[in-house]
């Protein structure tokens, strides 16, 4: 396909990047997540993931339905450390 | 668009049927021993990795690289890998984001000072620049810091940080180009000893190994189990976080010797942290995230670096450190099953110190000289009572 696409806005992810990683053998969602650093910006893949584990099947020739997300990494949302200071030890949270 | 071609290192297919050496884990120190075993001939080799490249504790950590240690040996071997870091750019022609903006530890008690005095004078004799640091000079390399419970501090200049990654499609990019075989998604099921060496059951098939090195981290006293043998070496969940990036600010690693805290700014100018939370340790690999890491941590670094407070935070994630009673590495071969090697305990610095004891590691295996520590860091030290503590461990 000519031309630059962003697939990752937060990292300037493009489809070539994609590409490139899947010619490289990493293909599955996390090894390309590693490889081009889509989905570790500021919305931690929420925009991008799904559309690009979707293309990356599709170019290593695998079925969308072996598709799975890459690990959620808390926080849900970007939280200040003078925030997390804050409260008292809560204790153990979830494993 | 086709298939995954063969123009990156992981093989297609299953592992050959037979090889030479069988090397279990492909992280760090798996692949760095497969390229130095490569680079001197010794290229019929495979890697078995059960996830994906970086997966374990090789592409979870810090990044950290530092020559600031208790014991000699530590020191000694980490001097070169720093210089092997230098060169690794180069030599395996993948930008690793190597900055050398030094290691800045923080001592708060008398005893601390005490400790520190001493092991930078071992620093020092070796050639290492490490130098004491009053509470104020250390505010004159990281000005944000709050010096006000600081005993006393030491700086090296030359210790630094990387982006680990890289060392990984480096050195699995170079081996795969002298022949060695790597197969990721591809787990090690038994190992079987036989006359001529082990028979290995794989995810993908059986394949026939003459020797077969343990390189699987926290994993690898699962993986000697198969073969019968308990090592004392047990994962422990580390946890780290990201923030958001800011603009360059932040030159060495820092670290408060007392709570494990540690922090650093990456060449993307996050500030990637980590900090000590005690955990269970009952012999499972743990790598889900907790809040109490979160606020435990957060309470330190605002501590530390007021200036921080508002700086968000952008993910956490863990790694497992592969812990070793005394904190130093179980490497060589098992006394009791021959052709059976180790590469694991490193306690948490094993990603700083795979290129050198990668480069050593292929060097006796390919028949040449035996680096001293192989005997030091045997497995048989802990039966004898011959433990070589480290006590610079951070997290």
């Amino acid at each position: 396909m000519a031309g630059k696409v962003i697939v990752c806005r937060c990292e300037d992810v493009t489809q070539s990047d994609l590409d490139h990683a899947v010619a490289l053998g990493y293909s599955h969602l996390e090894e390309a997540k590693r490889y081009t650093g889509l989905g570790t910006g500021p919305c931690q893949g929420k925009e991008c993931m799904v559309a690009c584990a979707l293309y990356l099947a599709l170019a290593a020739g695998r079925p969308p339905s072996e598709v799975r997300p890459f690990t959620s990494r808390p926080p849900v949302a970007a939280i200040a450390l003078g925030t997390l200071a804050g409260p008292d030890d809560p204790g153990e949270g979830g494993g | 668009m086709s298939a995954p071609t063969t123009a990156g290192p992981v093989t297609a297919g299953p592992p050959k049927r037979e090889t030479e050496v069988l090397i279990v884990g492909g992280g760090i120190m798996g692949l760095a021993i497969a390229y130095h075993l490569a680079l001197r001939g010794v290229s019929d080799v495979v890697v078995l990795e059960r996830g994906y490249l970086a997966a374990g504790a090789s592409g979870r950590n810090g990044g950290g690289i530092r020559m600031q240690w208790s014991t000699e040996i530590n020191v000694l071997l980490m001097l070169e890998s720093v210089e092997l870091c230098k060169r690794f750019a180069g030599e395996l022609g993948v930008n690793v984001w190597l900055r050398q903006g030094g290691y800045l530890f923080l001592a708060q008690s008398e005893g601390e000072r005490a400790r520190m005095e001493k092991n930078v004078a071992l620093q020092n004799r070796h050639g290492v620049p490490t130098r004491m640091l009053l509470p104020e000079e250390a505010r004159g390399i990281v000005p944000e810091l709050d010096v006000s419970s600081l005993a006393a501090a030491c700086y090296n200049p030359r210790d630094g940080i990387l982006f680990p990654w890289p060392f990984l499609w480096g050195y699995a990019n170079q081996a795969a180009k002298r022949g060695v075989e790597l197969h990721t998604f591809t787990e090690v099921t038994a190992i079987e000893p036989s006359p001529a060496g082990f028979l290995v059951q794989t995810s993908k098939g059986p394949v026939r190994a003459q020797r077969v090195l343990n390189c699987a981290g926290a994993w690898s006293p699962e993986v000697a189990r198969l073969v019968g043998v308990e090592l004392p070496d047990r994962p422990h969940r580390h946890e780290i976080l990201s923030t958001e990036p800011l603009k360059p600010f932040l030159g060495p690693m820092v670290s408060v010797l007392s709570s494990g805290l540690y922090f650093s700014q990456s060449m993307r100018g996050e500030v990637v942290t980590g900090i000590t939370v005690p955990d269970l340790d009952d012999g499972s690999v743990k790598l889900g995230s907790r809040l109490r890491f979160l606020t435990t941590l957060a309470k330190e670094l605002v501590r530390v670096m007021p200036r921080l407070a508002g700086v968000k935070v952008l993910r956490q994630w863990a790694g497992p450190y592969d812990v070793s009673p005394d904190g130093s590495p179980i490497v060589g071969e098992v006394a009791t099953v021959p052709g059976f090697y180790l590469a694991c305990g490193f306690t948490g610095h094993g990603f700083m110190m795979a290129p050198v004891v990668g480069k050593y590691y292929g060097e006796w295996l390919a028949g040449g000289p035996r680096h001293p520590f192989f005997d030091r860091w045997r497995l048989g030290r802990f039966a004898e009572g011959k433990l070589e503590s480290e006590e610079m461990i951070i997290g």
